[in-house]
């Protein structure tokens, strides 16, 4: 079913929405993915991602409360929908099925 | 709380999609203030890096592009909404169309002139190739390198012999020069050229009759289309027979297309061949190898792959190549080389300094395109600063407009197409006026410009002229309108702050410091004419006539000539010179006087008269005496110098001593006694200083015959009394004469083209200014009606309401003229400098000019302030 694409951040993110369930908000994931993956995220790569998961139907969002920290500003918390549940469901089955399928040789990496 | 860098915050905040703004933004901030706590300047520069890496296409808001469905639609709705406007406000309107055709009108007038200028002699195929020799010579005693067109006769030959390899044509010409055609029994004058036969190919003539081959036999001549008609009307001119100044007999050989006036060549009406002229002067004869004096004309062409430098540089060496060895002292001496002067150069660059082309009419090319481009921004900024000034008039529209959903560049849109829709029916008008205008252009310029209708380029250029001249006068007011707040304007509570009326105000002060300037430089220039007129000449001009005896007729009746005119009553002396009173012909050096610099130079200029000269032309005698007949030695040992002379050779006393020739290597030729010392005689520039002459007695070189007419006759009645005389005596020679005083009124005529356009510009500018200022003024007055109610009612007078009114605008003016007066000053001088004999930049000359300013200024703003003062409180205090 070509019609879940997801690429590889995307995916990460999503994933990261699914684990922070409730708490899941632009700050929020950021911290999540950084110490989890050790990897550096900018906040452009991140907020993209959202945009685009968030146009494709993945996720769907809701304003939160305003706080002093945030100048005023409203957090926007966002949710899996059901649509991103099978994206994410297609993309493990996936991968699990090429791992299944590798010859037990492929992964000896002996030296001939 | 620290705030995060207000820029960058400010930069995101612009480009971020809305819908995104408030929670990204909230994000930032939120790790902002967290790592704020550890170090402010990480935090800042996280925040940086985070909001430019934010810059990308998924969160940048999107650029409003708009469905093209309706786009006719609301072009069409501009127009009508734009028509309406200007028809609902006919009088600004006017205003505005008014003064965007005038300063289009003298744009479009100053652009034909220049595309007139600067295509001289485009005409000729070969441009990129042809060239007029120059000679060029050290002068030992300025350290400057001078020379002149005229060339030493074996030039030509020497070219050709010495350089075969850079010249495709060398030809060989007299100067142009004005003759007299006879055709059976009529006689006409016509200004023709002898040159080599290869002239025709070389300047590419058109023929319409005859060949390029035409001029190869030795009596032939071919004549323009011009000529021919005047000569022959329908006939056809070929193979019939002319003679030139009646001593030569040419058959027609050939027909050309008259050659078009912006070209050197475009008075020439007729060319004859070079060994023609040479076999009809005597005095030519075996000056094929003469290499002392210099007078005939050279032009080339250049092979297709050379270039002038490279022929230039190579040709340097032709003297030392090609004279004889008793000249090599002199080429020592003054390093004389040819040197080409390109036809691209020709019209425009014809001064010289140091040997180099340096200017010319370049100069008013650039004047007058500056000034063009400066009226028409007059006329541009008038049109801005009425667009803007009543903006508050369109600000509810804009507001309603803003409201319903239009878009900033929809607004943009709308207003740059209303401006283009006034430029171009501004266009439109001043199409009309300059057809209608154009002959009088054509006579102020001397010039034949039309517009160029029948080329494409050049309703390209109209297309482009219109697009620039609506987008540049149409942007800034367009810009302007379109940034009102919707909130605020449809509250009423547009209130211009103080910076709203500051770039109005400057562009005023432009406008009237660069009309200001403009008049400064009209009276200046007009004030030089007047004081190089008034330059005592030294002889009387009026009421003496001259003209050329080129005719054999003349030939020995000089004497009978001067007893029959003197007889006839109407004449009161009579006398020939060798040159005419208003040019210069003959310079020669190698003299030497008793206290003489051996090093130092000693150039004459040489005029040949007879005894009664002096009386004819009225000079003034100031030491020693006249020629006279009594004393019968004169034309063999006495000369006349001028006081320049006098001065140049260093002598107190001049009378009594001798002045003796020599010649180049120092050998004695003759020696003469100065017995007389005259005044100074202006015959060149009147700009100038004279130039140290002497005047020989000698009968023989008799040029131009000066007559001066008896002054208790009038011209009038004298005229065809000389007539009947000369054609008694001289039957064969037309009476082509000229009034000395129309001749040397001539030499102004460069300059009083210059005042009488500058004159015209100074006042279209100060009249658009005016408009503008005109424009302003009532809209002002309309501005403050309320407040001008009130004030009455209080009880303000007429008197002190109109200072209230007039205030400002005068201010400006006065600040205008403050920035004017240096910079006129500093321009004039740089003007007035080019001419050694120069009035000066007296100061009331500037006083007169502001003086002016601010009276104009005061009527044009008066007019509304009084109509505004003189209202009814009771009317203007009723609006809505």
């Amino acid at each position: 079913m070509k019609k879940f694409q997801l690429g590889e951040f995307e995916e990460i993110v999503i994933l990261t929405i699914a684990v922070l369930y409730k708490e899941a908000y632009g700050v929020g994931i950021r911290k999540e993915i950084e110490s989890r993956l050790v990897r550096k995220v900018s906040m452009g790569a991140l907020h993209t991602a959202l945009v685009r998961l968030e146009d494709k139907g993945y996720i769907k969002s809701h304003e939160g409360e305003a706080t002093e920290e945030r100048a005023g500003r409203p957090k926007k918390y966002f949710q899996i929908t059901a649509l991103g549940k099978k994206a994410m469901e297609y993309s493990k089955d996936t991968r699990n099925e090429l791992w299944r399928s590798i010859p037990k040789m492929a992964l000896e990496l002996k030296a001939v | 709380m620290k705030k995060p860098p207000r820029l960058f915050l400010r930069f995101f905040r612009w480009y971020c999609h809305p819908k995104l703004l408030g929670h990204i933004e909230g994000d930032l901030i939120e790790v902002y203030n967290e790592q704020v706590k550890v170090s402010k300047r990480r935090a800042d520069i996280n925040f940086i890096i985070d909001v430019v890496l934010l810059c990308r296409p998924g969160i940048i808001k999107p650029v409003e592009v708009h469905s093209n469905i309706n786009q006719r639609a609301m072009l069409k709705s501009y127009l009508k909404i734009g028509w309406r406007n200007l028809t609902g406000n006919m009088g600004y309107s006017l205003i505005n169309i008014g003064g965007l055709a005038i300063g289009m009108t003298v744009a479009i007038f100053i652009g034909l002139w220049v595309h007139d200028e600067t295509s001289f002699n485009k005409y000729h195929e070969n441009y990129d190739y042809i060239g007029q020799i120059r000679h060029n010579n050290y002068d030992p005693s300025t350290g400057l390198i001078e020379g002149g067109l005229a060339l030493e006769f074996p030039i030509g030959a020497a070219l050709k012999n010495t350089y075969p390899q850079y010249f495709k044509h060398v030809v060989m010409a007299w100067w142009p020069g004005d003759y007299s055609i006879s055709s059976g029994e009529e006689k006409f004058a016509r200004r023709g050229m002898f040159a080599e036969s290869t002239a025709l190919e070389m300047f590419s003539i058109k023929m319409k009759e005859g060949s390029y081959r035409s001029l190869d036999k030795q009596n032939s001549i071919v004549i323009s289309q011009a000529m021919a008609d005047a000569i022959f009307g329908k006939e056809d001119p070929m193979n019939k027979s002319l003679r030139i100044n009646n001593n030569m007999d040419v058959e027609v050989t050939g027909v050309f297309e008259t050659i078009p006036r912006n070209n050197q060549l475009g008075d020439v009406h007729f060319f004859a061949p070079w060994s023609l002229w040479i076999a009809s002067n005597a005095w030519l004869h075996g000056k094929e190898t003469d290499w002392d004096n210099r007078m005939t004309n050279t032009y080339v062409q250049l092979e297709p792959n050379t270039t002038v430098e490279e022929v230039n540089a190579a040709i340097k060496d032709l003297f030392p190549k090609n004279v004889p060895a008793d000249f090599y002292a002199t080429i020592a001496k003054y390093k004389p080389h040819p040197v080409i002067v390109p036809m691209n150069k020709w019209h425009l660059y014809s001064e010289f300094e140091n040997g180099e082309p340096a200017g010319g009419l370049i100069t008013f090319v650039w004047l007058f395109g500056i000034v063009g481009v400066f009226v028409l921004l007059l006329a541009c900024i008038n049109f801005i600063n009425l667009s803007t000034a009543r903006s508050e008039k369109r600000a509810r529209e804009v507001g309603v407009r803003k409201a319903i959903g239009s878009a900033r560049n929809q607004l943009v849109l709308q207003f740059l197409s209303e401006s283009l829709m006034v430029v171009t029916i501004a266009f439109a008008v001043s199409m009309l006026l300059v057809v209608s205008l154009q002959p009088l252009f054509n006579e102020l310029a001397d010039k034949e410009i039309s517009l160029p209708f029948a080329n494409v380029e050049f309703w390209g250029i109209v297309i482009a002229f219109i697009v620039l001249t609506g987008i540049m006068a149409g942007l800034y007011p367009a810009v302007y309108l379109s940034s009102f707040q919707p909130a605020r304007v449809l509250k009423g509570a547009l209130r211009l702050s103080r910076f709203g009326t500051l770039p109005r105000k400057v562009l005023v002060v432009v406008q009237f410091t660069v009309s200001v300037v403009l008049i400064i430089g009209t009276l200046i220039v007009y004030k030089q004419i007047g004081f190089a007129r008034d330059r005592p000449v030294g002889y009387n001009r009026s009421g003496l006539i001259s003209m050329g005896t080129a005719d054999p007729g003349f030939d020995g009746k000089m004497n009978v000539l001067r007893t029959e005119l003197l007889a006839s009553g109407v004449v009161s002396e009579v006398a020939t010179a060798s040159a005419p009173l208003t040019a210069l012909w003959n310079t020669t050096g190698g003299y030497d006087w008793p206290g003489k610099d051996p090093n130092a130079e000693s150039d004459f200029a040489n005029v040949n008269i007879t005894y009664e000269f002096g009386k004819t032309v009225g000079w003034e005698i100031v030491a020693g005496r006249d020629f006279s007949r009594e004393f019968g030695t004169d034309s063999a040992n006495a000369i006349i110098i001028n006081q320049a002379a006098a001065k140049y050779m260093g002598l107190e006393n001049p009378v009594g001593e001798r002045l003796t020739d020599v010649n180049e290597v120092g050998k004695f030729k003759w020696s003469k006694e100065i017995i007389g010392v005259v005044k100074d005689l202006v015959v060149s520039s009147p700009y100038e200083p004279v130039m140290q002459t002497i005047y020989y007695q000698n009968d023989q070189n008799d040029h131009i015959l000066h007559i001066r007419i008896d002054p208790s006759v009038s011209a009038a009645t004298a005229i065809p009394t000389i007539k009947e005389v000369l054609a008694k005596i001289v039957p064969t020679a037309p009476f082509d004469y000229d009034f000395v005083d129309d001749e040397f009124a001539a030499k102004f005529s460069q300059e009083q083209r210059v005042g009488k356009l500058s004159a015209i510009f100074s006042v279209l500018a100060i009249f658009i200014s005016c408009l503008g200022l005109f424009g302003l003024s009532s809209f002002v007055a309309e501005q403050r009606t309320k407040e001008i109610g009130i004030r009455k009612v209080m009880g303000a007078s007429i008197g002190s309401l109109w200072q209230m009114l007039s205030k400002d605008f005068v201010l400006l003016v006065i600040v205008a003229c403050f920035i004017a007066i240096p910079a006129g000053y500093f321009l004039m001088n740089l003007w007035l400098e080019k001419f050694e004999y120069r009035t000066e930049t007296s100061w009331w000359v500037f006083i007169l000019t502001c003086l002016a300013a601010v009276v104009i200024t005061l009527l044009t703003v008066s007019y509304q302030s009084i109509k505004a003062a003189m209202m009814n409180p009771v009317n203007s205090l009723r609006s809505e």
